[in-house]
């Protein structure tokens, strides 16, 4: 299959700072990449160097089955939306939008059609003849966006386009960026360190760490099969219960001597004898209630803090000597010293060795 | 603090005043005497201006009087226009008329020729890095340092060598390359202060170095660009060294033949003429700061902003 951005053994440094080092990545086409992790993790760094905006160290960088490893930005056939917009001050919309292809001298029928299918689009059409002062934050990532869309590129980059923006207009534009990548059906590769946009956007999620992708797989695989103890604790807010212990067999034995079982847990490597390890659970794979006494595994726990965050409740308590958090029914009344039952499966958990914290 | 009592809650004859709105703004005697430190520190800087105004406007037999602070008994433009076109400049007795326009000249030439250079200068500093560049930057800064007259006799055989020596191109190349180090730093700084995705979407969108100096920097440096017009004007206008050295007999600016004029040794000392001189010759950089404060405070703190 022909990918649409392919990355081979990539390697950036910045003097003796390594950045990216030999790093692959190969990316369907019309596929949506989120590009995931930390502040500093050289998720800009990729991006750019993917834009042609830094000179890469070693490797080469393939777009459209081209070598574009020495190509200029605009020769790569890709746009890019920054996180601070960086729309053009003295320029209104629509010679912000029509700047690129004016440079490379495209014919002004041809520009003026374009420019009005972007404005229409985005919604934009009003605002043309506005400066970007005269715009709001998402009515100016919107006209970022449209610089892009009119240069009618195969792949779009998005640098943390929302992160400059309040919680409302996030939510709105992410959607919009789902309905715009639904219908133009271009390869997007998109930079965040938002893990919801992430979840909610991408295709493939490559959750990176210093420079390296710990895990690239779809949302779904990433946040239920995370590949090792970075991932889990990184996806998932709040984060995954982590339980440290001993694996014998089918038991999982926690520090403080509770036995927990994990026969129904799929194991992606076979595991004898007895290594330490760390089990980690979701706050919502915690069943409260009556009924948790048939899971492999329940305890009688004391409620210590309730968090009622409208859809649901956050409860804290204690299993197995550990702080653990669980996601409940907002309509169930817990209180602060409550004796409540908790339950759950070990197969909806992951199991991670302690020594090379990878998925057991 | 006695200011302590000025400050308190204001009583009313109806009783307390609620605080409502914005806090009333009261005189307190802090602030009196922040004022009449102003005021006295104005008068001062404005003395000697004072001086030479009244004396430029007396007759040279009032001035004999020696009432220095008075305003003239009968009012006289004699010493003026003297001052600008008969007053002798040693052999020649033409006033300061040739000198004031063979500094408009100058002035013309080397300030944009000294900005555009520096503009461009800075522009690629700060946005088309290469190996070296931050060296060359340091090198650049450095000259600000070196002083001036380490560097003129070296300059002056390299411009006799090309034949430019005493000739008005000299005199710009000269104004040219010192103002060089500041104005680079200045235009610089203002572009490292600019986000640089700016600078990255316009590459994306293809434009390459004079497109997006053109199309995109240059429209917003307008503010730093005012602040250079009025450094490098006030600067090359008040200029004495380098016109006397480089410009040539031809081209001799007006701040040397308003010394020529003042230094005079025939005849009697006219004060009158004299003060008439320095007035015209200080009247060009005073208008420009005058006229363009605004700009330059406004142009100052944009490139203020990040360092
Ligand atoms: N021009 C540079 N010179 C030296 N080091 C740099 C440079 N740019 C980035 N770095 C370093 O490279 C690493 C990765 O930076 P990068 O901007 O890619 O991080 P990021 O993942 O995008 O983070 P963020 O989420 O904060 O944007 C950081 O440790 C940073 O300090
Ligand atoms: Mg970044």
């Amino acid at each position: 299959m022909q990918h649409s951005v392919s990355i081979r053994d990539l390697s950036l440094n910045f003097g003796n700072v390594k950045v990216l080092q030999h790093l692959d990545l190969d990316i369907a086409q019309g596929e949506f990449i989120v590009l995931l992790g930390p502040s500093g993790c050289g998720k800009s760094t990729l991006l750019n160097c993917i834009a042609g905006l830094l000179d890469v160290s070693d490797g080469q960088i393939f777009i459209g089955g081209k070598n574009v490893t020495w190509e200029e930005p605009k020769d790569r056939g890709i746009g890019m939306v920054f996180q601070s917009y960086a729309l053009y001050p003295q320029m209104t919309v629509e010679r912000n939008l029509s700047f690129g292809l004016r440079v490379s001298g495209m014919k002004k029928d041809e520009i003026d059609k374009r420019v009005a299918r972007a404005a229409e689009i985005l919604q934009i059409g009003p605002l043309l003849q506005r400066k970007p002062v005269e715009l709001s934050g998402g009515q100016r990532q919107r006209v970022a966006i449209g610089r892009a869309l009119v240069r009618d590129v195969d792949v779009f980059l998005f640098d943390e386009p929302l992160s400059n923006l309040d919680a409302k207009l996030r939510s709105d534009l992410r959607v919009e960026i789902k309905r715009l990548h639904q219908r133009l059906k271009n390869t997007m590769i998109y930079v965040t360190h938002d893990q919801i946009e992430a979840l909610t956007l991408a295709d493939r999620i490559a959750v990176m760490k210093n420079g390296v992708i710990q895990q690239l797989s779809d949302p779904h695989t990433i946040y239920n099969k995370p590949v090792n103890l970075y991932v889990a604790g990184f996806i998932g807010s709040p984060q995954m219960n982590m339980f440290n212990g001993t694996l014998n067999g089918t038991n999982f034995v926690a520090e403080d001597g509770t036995s927990i079982s994990v026969a129904t847990y799929d194991f992606a490597t076979p595991v004898s004898g007895s290594t330490k390890a760390i089990m980690g659970i979701r706050p919502e794979h915690i069943v409260l209630g009556e009924e948790s006494r048939s899971m492999p595994f329940s305890a009688d726990v004391e409620i210590e803090i309730v968090e009622p965050m409208g859809s649901d409740t956050l409860a804290w308590t204690k299993i197995a000597g550990h702080q653990v958090t669980f996601r409940c029914n907002s309509d169930v009344v817990l209180k602060p010293g409550q004796k409540v039952v908790v339950g759950f499966d070990a197969g909806r958990g992951s199991i991670f060795s302690t020594e090379t914290t990878n998925r057991l | 603090m006695t200011s302590e009592t000025m400050t308190a809650p204001k009583i009313g004859a109806t009783g307390a005043v609620e605080p409502r709105g914005a806090k009333p703004k009261k005189l307190t005697i802090a602030r009196v005497g922040v004022y009449a430190f102003l005021v006295i520190a104005a008068l001062f800087f404005l003395m000697p201006l004072w001086v030479m105004i009244v004396t430029s406007l007396k007759g040279l037999p009032e001035i004999r009087l020696g009432h220095l602070f008075n305003l003239p008994a009968q009012v006289t433009f004699e010493p003026w226009l003297k001052a600008w076109d008969t007053a002798c400049t040693g052999r020649d007795c033409n006033g300061l008329k040739p000198g004031f326009f063979n500094s408009l000249k100058i002035t013309l030439l080397s300030v944009p020729v000294s900005i555009v250079v520096a503009m461009i200068n800075g522009y690629a500093l700060s946005f088309w890095k290469y190996k070296g560049s931050d060296l060359l930057f340091g090198i650049l800064i450095f000259g600000a340092f070196v002083p001036y007259q380490v560097v003129i006799y070296p300059l002056i055989i390299g411009l006799s060598k090309v034949g430019l020596f005493a000739t008005l191109p000299g005199i710009v190349i000269v104004h040219t390359i010192f103002g060089m180090p500041i104005l680079t730093l200045l235009f610089r700084n203002f572009f490292a202060s600019l986000p640089p995705e700016l600078f990255k979407a316009a590459r994306v969108d293809g434009a390459g170095f004079w497109q997006i100096f053109f199309q995109i920097m240059l429209p917003m440096s307008v503010p730093i660009a005012i602040v250079a017009v009025i450094l490098q004007t006030t600067g090359i206008w008040n200029d004495f060294l380098f016109g006397t050295v480089f410009a040539g007999r031809e081209n001799m600016p007006m701040t040397v033949q308003l010394n020529n004029i003042v230094t005079t040794t025939t005849g009697v000392r006219e004060y009158n003429v004299n003060m008439a001189a320095t007035i015209l010759t200080a009247a060009v950089p005073l208008a420009v700061y005058f006229i363009s404060g605004k700009w330059f405070v406004r142009g100052i703190a944009a490139g203020a902003v990040k360092g």
